[in-house]
């Protein structure tokens, strides 16, 4: 009997691998083994298949470039600017979905994470055309009497254009997260609150943001993971310009492999630099998130 | 609540939620004018329909695209669908040491940003000569760290009992994940259906890199070829997003509740 149990659960054992095996082996083949390549391949050097041993080279040129400065500058501002925002908005838009005695909750959920229903090189065309030269904004800018703006021909108009096109399209979809998450708070902490005299700003600070911390924290990170890696809205939205003043990091590294001379070799160096901040900044957070 | 109070945050919910719609509202209208009348700012349905989509079936292969992406996308979603799942339900049910281990490990290629793999990957389809196949545009995809961490988060919630009992009646261990778990997971099922399907149907970048012929083109790419030329033609644009939104809106609203109810057991 005991030997069968044995041979059951080292059955039972062999099951569970069968069973993870192809997703892990599919996530090695398409995540790690590429990871590994595209280390190999930053040290190289070269354009096209002419590739060369050239060890630390690729990373000295970009410590050098400017333009890869530039778009580390323009992602790390939409990052520091959108995110706060956007998540700040969902989980004040959340909070308020979730009181008991709200009307149409189902409408106003359904309108707000509707933008999410977009992909996202639509509603890049859609933001363009609204920001257009000739486009809705700027027709009504007229007729309120006031001059027209180029949005795409300033930097920082451009910037503000890209910035708000995200904060539309993803607060909604980060609200559902923090809404399912308050749905796991029992709703008789509140009560206690209110009859405690709790105002709206204690119960946000007090109750809500500690108990949805798990789900602040998975937010934030996919949200700075989602930011670094920005490319379908610089290329679609304002095509990196005027000049490379709103381009990505992820556009920059596109452009260098696949548009320009391909050069894989530098552009695999820059990504090896994109993969060491997200993991950075992911630590950092969890670290932050840990703390109590 | 105060009057007031209450008055402010219906407000507020008023206001954000028509800023949310007032762009889609754009679009579809836009969709159905002529382009000087969306420039001159006509923000009323128009009679320029047919017309706008003759321009663009004119100009792009339009149903290939719809079919390509139909196709990728649905395929894409249901592999991804059984082989996350199957992982997830592995690590989960069957958990021991090893196994968490290999999860974390598996955790931290949620990290890996893809413009940091798109190049090797590349290097590696072109060796398998397998550019601009559609294995190519879905291998990346199928299976994903966050689909399978979803599973095995909503794997918790299925009894043990039933996975007994089920053992005790001489079902399989492959019987018991089909007859048993899929059917009363269905609201995790639905949820990751809506984000996979959004992601696959809306990918831009690597079916940009990966699919280059014509024959190959999806939506998104489709859509980001109207804007080529000097002078932009706002209808037929905007009823190439137009077009390209309807698929996911109509899974968004048709999945809706279990989507929110997916997501509330995979947050647990």
């Amino acid at each position: 009997m005991g030997k069968k149990k044995f041979t059951m659960e080292k059955r039972h054992n062999l099951t569970g691998w069968v069973f993870l095996s192809f997703g892990v082996i599919l996530i090695c083949w398409t995540s790690f083994y590429p990871m590994i390549q595209a280390f190999i391949l930053s040290l190289q050097s070269g354009l096209g298949v002419n590739l060369k041993f050239g060890g630390f080279s690729n990373y000295a040129r970009i410590l050098k470039d400017p333009t890869f400065k530039g778009t580390l500058f323009n992602t790390f501002f939409y990052l520091i600017i959108q995110v706060p925002i956007m998540l700040t908005l969902a989980l004040i838009l959340a909070s308020i979905l979730n009181n008991k005695d709200l009307k149409f909750k189902g409408l106003w959920r359904t309108c707000i994470f509707l933008p999410c229903a977009t992909s996202l090189v639509s509603y890049s065309m859609i933001f363009r055309s609204l920001f257009a030269n000739d486009g809705l904004i700027n027709t009504f800018l007229r007729n309120l009497g006031m001059n027209p703006v180029m949005w795409f021909a300033n930097a920082w108009t451009a910037r503000f254009v890209i910035i708000l096109a995200l904060i539309w399209r993803w607060t909604g979809y980060n609200m559902v997260f923090y809404l399912s998450g308050l749905q796991n708070i029992d709703y008789s902490v509140y009560e206690a609150a209110r009859i405690d005299g709790a105002n709206a700003r204690q119960t946000l600070f007090k109750i809500t943001i500690p108990l949805l911390k798990p789900t602040i924290l998975l937010t934030t990170i996919t949200s700075t993971n989602g930011t670094l890696q920005l490319f379908d809205e610089s290329l679609n939205l304002t095509n990196g310009g005027p000049g490379k003043s709103t381009m990505t990091m992820s556009h920059y590294i596109y452009n260098t492999s696949f548009v320009q001379s391909p050069n894989f070799g530098y552009a695999a160096a820059m990504s090896i630099v994109i993969l060491v901040m997200v993991a950075i900044l992911a630590i950092l957070q969890m670290k932050v998130g840990d703390e109590r | 609540m105060s009057k007031g109070k209450k008055f402010g945050m219906y407000l507020f919910l008023i206001i954000f939620s028509l800023l949310s719609i007032f762009p889609l509202y754009y679009m579809a209208c836009a969709a159905t004018n002529m382009s000087v009348d969306v420039s001159r700012g006509r923000l009323i349905p128009g009679t320029y329909l047919i017309e706008n989509f003759k321009t663009l079936i004119a100009n792009q292969d339009l149903f290939r695209a719809l079919w390509n992406s139909f196709r990728n996308s649905a395929v894409l979603t249901l592999l991804c669908l059984l082989i996350c799942s199957l992982a997830g339900y592995g690590f989960e049910i069957y958990h021991d040491k090893a196994k968490d281990i290999v999860f974390t490990i598996l955790l931290t290629a949620m990290m890996v940003p893809f413009a940091a793999i798109m190049i090797p990957m590349f290097r590696m389809f072109s060796k398998l000569k397998m550019v601009n196949t559609m294995a190519a545009f879905m291998l990346p995809s199928i299976s994903t760290p966050f689909m399978i961490m979803m599973f095995r988060q909503a794997s918790r919630s299925f009894p043990k009992d039933i996975i007994e009992a089920a053992r005790v009646d001489g079902l399989s261990e492959v019987g018991i994940f089909f007859r048993m778990f899929v059917p009363t997971m269905k609201s995790t099922y639905s949820a990751a259906l809506i984000i996979t399907f959004m992601n696959a149907w809306n990918n831009y970048m690597w079916p940009k890199i990966i699919l280059q012929t014509n024959d190959s083109i999806t939506m998104p790419m489709l859509v980001s070829n109207l804007l080529g030329g000097y002078t932009v033609d706002y209808g037929m644009l905007m009823l190439g997003v137009f077009i390209c939104t309807i698929p996911t809106a109509i899974i968004f609203f048709f999945f809706q509740k279990s989507f929110t109810e997916g997501i509330t057991g995979a947050v647990k």
